[in-house]
């Protein structure tokens, strides 16, 4: 038959973010109202929601990108392997190199391929020498599925490369610092279908050493990659769960309306 | 459906044409059950042959039903409770197809029996398909009205269909050993008993796949299940009492 069987909970995997009672103001409006959520190691974790629910605003508390908008406040505890991130003597440089980004519009430095992704191992220092240095970029490339495409073009500019391509760049960027978790704020939404599956593909196969958030608007792309699915409306967390439980039979009928189209 | 309407609202439209579908094929199976029983009954050859052919009907409607469910999913990517009912539409319509052919297989037995001298009239068979066409009524009412425990109800009734079944099945088999000329009749009454009975088993798949759609889980109770005729002997009984009418 069809449906599953209600007693299997996983709870099997550890939790690498958490966070709790996260609340997020802008100026006197509160964006996010007490959000607990945690994050499992090397899976997928899709938020989906409608515009404004606060998705995108919980995917930056996680790396700190909210500390760069003035009148922002960010009230509660995340945690990340258990270190609470908002602590006063966190490096929240650091942080970003462990909690990379990817963002909705693929946006390379204008700078060759390989100073894109050099840029950051050469500030971080993560390289003694040359030698280290071109190993990082070709195995971020790699990485990042890009590398058969780009090897004779290193030099060339990375703003010259086709919009799948320039989106993979970021995310061989943000691979080049060794990251345990990446953060996707709609990674794909300025890609055509082909384009995207190449991210999608992708990113499935980083799942493998990295956990990835993503926030998408895309449920279907929610529901093709993702194990987990948390659904986001006005602020606060509606359901969480495994994906394929919360596309076939969500808990709650905000959720239901929503991922069916009936929202309103 | 659910509470409220989809925003594309001929998304709504579509789904009420599967579910309409599904209501007017059940309706026709209902249908077919009653007239096959009746030809039996009244030794009716034309009502039998009528049956015969109008299972094309059903056959046809079971086509447009795949084909929107088909394009239904192709072309709106269904989710949750519109999956379900796209998903439980395809399933639905299968199962009413095999009721019909049921139904339309003992209009051909019907017409054989017509052609050999009446043989004592075996009154569980219009009983067992009353029973049964109730239960085909309730389910489609079910599947209407969005109502899990009327389904479930019917899910629990096919016991009382397998035990109508397992005494007719032992009444028949008594026959045949004390008039062996009538074994070909009462094989073709045993097989439309079976087959209405088989009927009723397709209304508790029928129950649970409501109840899927409804609730997004199955029945958690095990199945009530009371055929036991595939494990039935009757000669050591007759033998040992010869005034035994074999049906105790």
């Amino acid at each position: 038959m069809l449906a599953k069987d209600m007693n299997t909970v996983y709870n099997d995997t550890k939790s690498i973010i958490s966070a709790k009672d996260v609340s997020v103001f802008y100026g006197e409006k509160r964006a996010l109202k007490s959000v607990s959520l945690d994050i499992p190691e090397n899976q997928i974790t899709a938020l989906i929601g409608p515009s404004g629910c606060g998705k995108s605003t919980f995917l930056r508390c996680l790396n700190r990108m909210n500390d760069t908008i003035e009148n922002c406040r960010v009230e509660g505890n995340i945690t990340v392997d258990g270190q609470d991130i908002y602590a006063p003597h966190v490096d929240e440089v650091l942080l970003r190199a462990r909690v990379g980004m990817v963002f909705q519009k693929a946006n390379p430095f204008p700078k060759s391929i390989y100073d894109n992704v050099a840029y950051a191992p050469r500030i971080h220092g993560l390289a003694k020498n040359k030698d280290e240095l071109d190993d990082i970029v070709l195995a971020s490339l790699e990485k990042a599925g890009l590398l058969d495409e780009v090897k004779d073009l290193l030099n060339e500019s990375g703003t010259g490369l086709s919009g799948g391509q320039q989106q993979r760049l970021c995310i061989a960027r943000a691979l080049a610092v060794q990251p345990d978790i990446i953060l996707m704020d709609e990674p794909c939404s300025a890609l055509d279908p082909i384009a995207t599956a190449k991210v999608e593909e992708l990113i499935e196969e980083l799942r493998k050493n990295y956990t990835i958030i993503i926030v998408t608007h895309s449920m279907q792309q929610a529901a093709r990659i993702s194990q987990k699915t948390a659904f986001f409306h006005l602020g606060e967390i509606v359901e969480i769960g495994e994906t394929e439980q919360l596309f076939t039979s969500p808990n709650d009928k905000r959720t239901q309306g929503y991922i069916t189209g009936r929202f309103g | 459906m659910g509470s409220t309407d989809h925003i594309v609202s001929s998304f709504d439209d579509e789904l009420q044409e599967i579910r309409n579908a599904i209501i007017e094929m059940g309706g026709l199976a209902a249908s077919q059950l009653e007239s096959a029983t009746r030809a039996l009954v009244d030794r009716n050859t034309d009502l039998a042959q009528r049956t015969i052919e109008t299972d094309a009907e059903i056959d046809a409607l079971e086509k447009s039903i795949d084909n929107m469910a088909i394009r239904l999913l192709a072309l709106r990517n269904p989710v949750a409770d519109d999956l379900r009912l796209v998903i439980s539409g395809l399933k639905m319509a299968s199962l009413l197809e095999r009721v019909a052919d049921y139904a339309a297989n003992m209009g051909k037995r019907g017409i054989a029996l017509n052609q050999a001298p009446v043989i004592r009239m075996v009154s569980a068979i219009p009983r067992m398909s009353e029973l049964v066409r109730r239960m085909i009524d309730d389910i489609l009412a079910a599947y209407a009205q969005n109502d899990a425990n009327l389904a479930l109800d019917v899910w629990r009734r096919d016991q009382e269909v397998d035990q109508l079944y397992n005494s007719m099945f032992r009444e028949l088999l008594t026959y045949m050993m004390e008039d062996p000329r009538s074994i070909t009749s009462c094989t073709h009454l045993i097989f439309m008993a079976k087959n209405i009975e088989r009927i009723g088993d397709h209304m508790t798949n029928i129950a649970e796949i409501i109840i899927y759609q409804i609730t997004g889980n199955t029945p958690t109770e095990s199945r009530p299940k009371a055929d036991i005729t595939s494990t039935t002997m009757i000669e050591n009984e007759l033998s040992l009492s010869s005034t035994n009418e074999g049906d105790k």
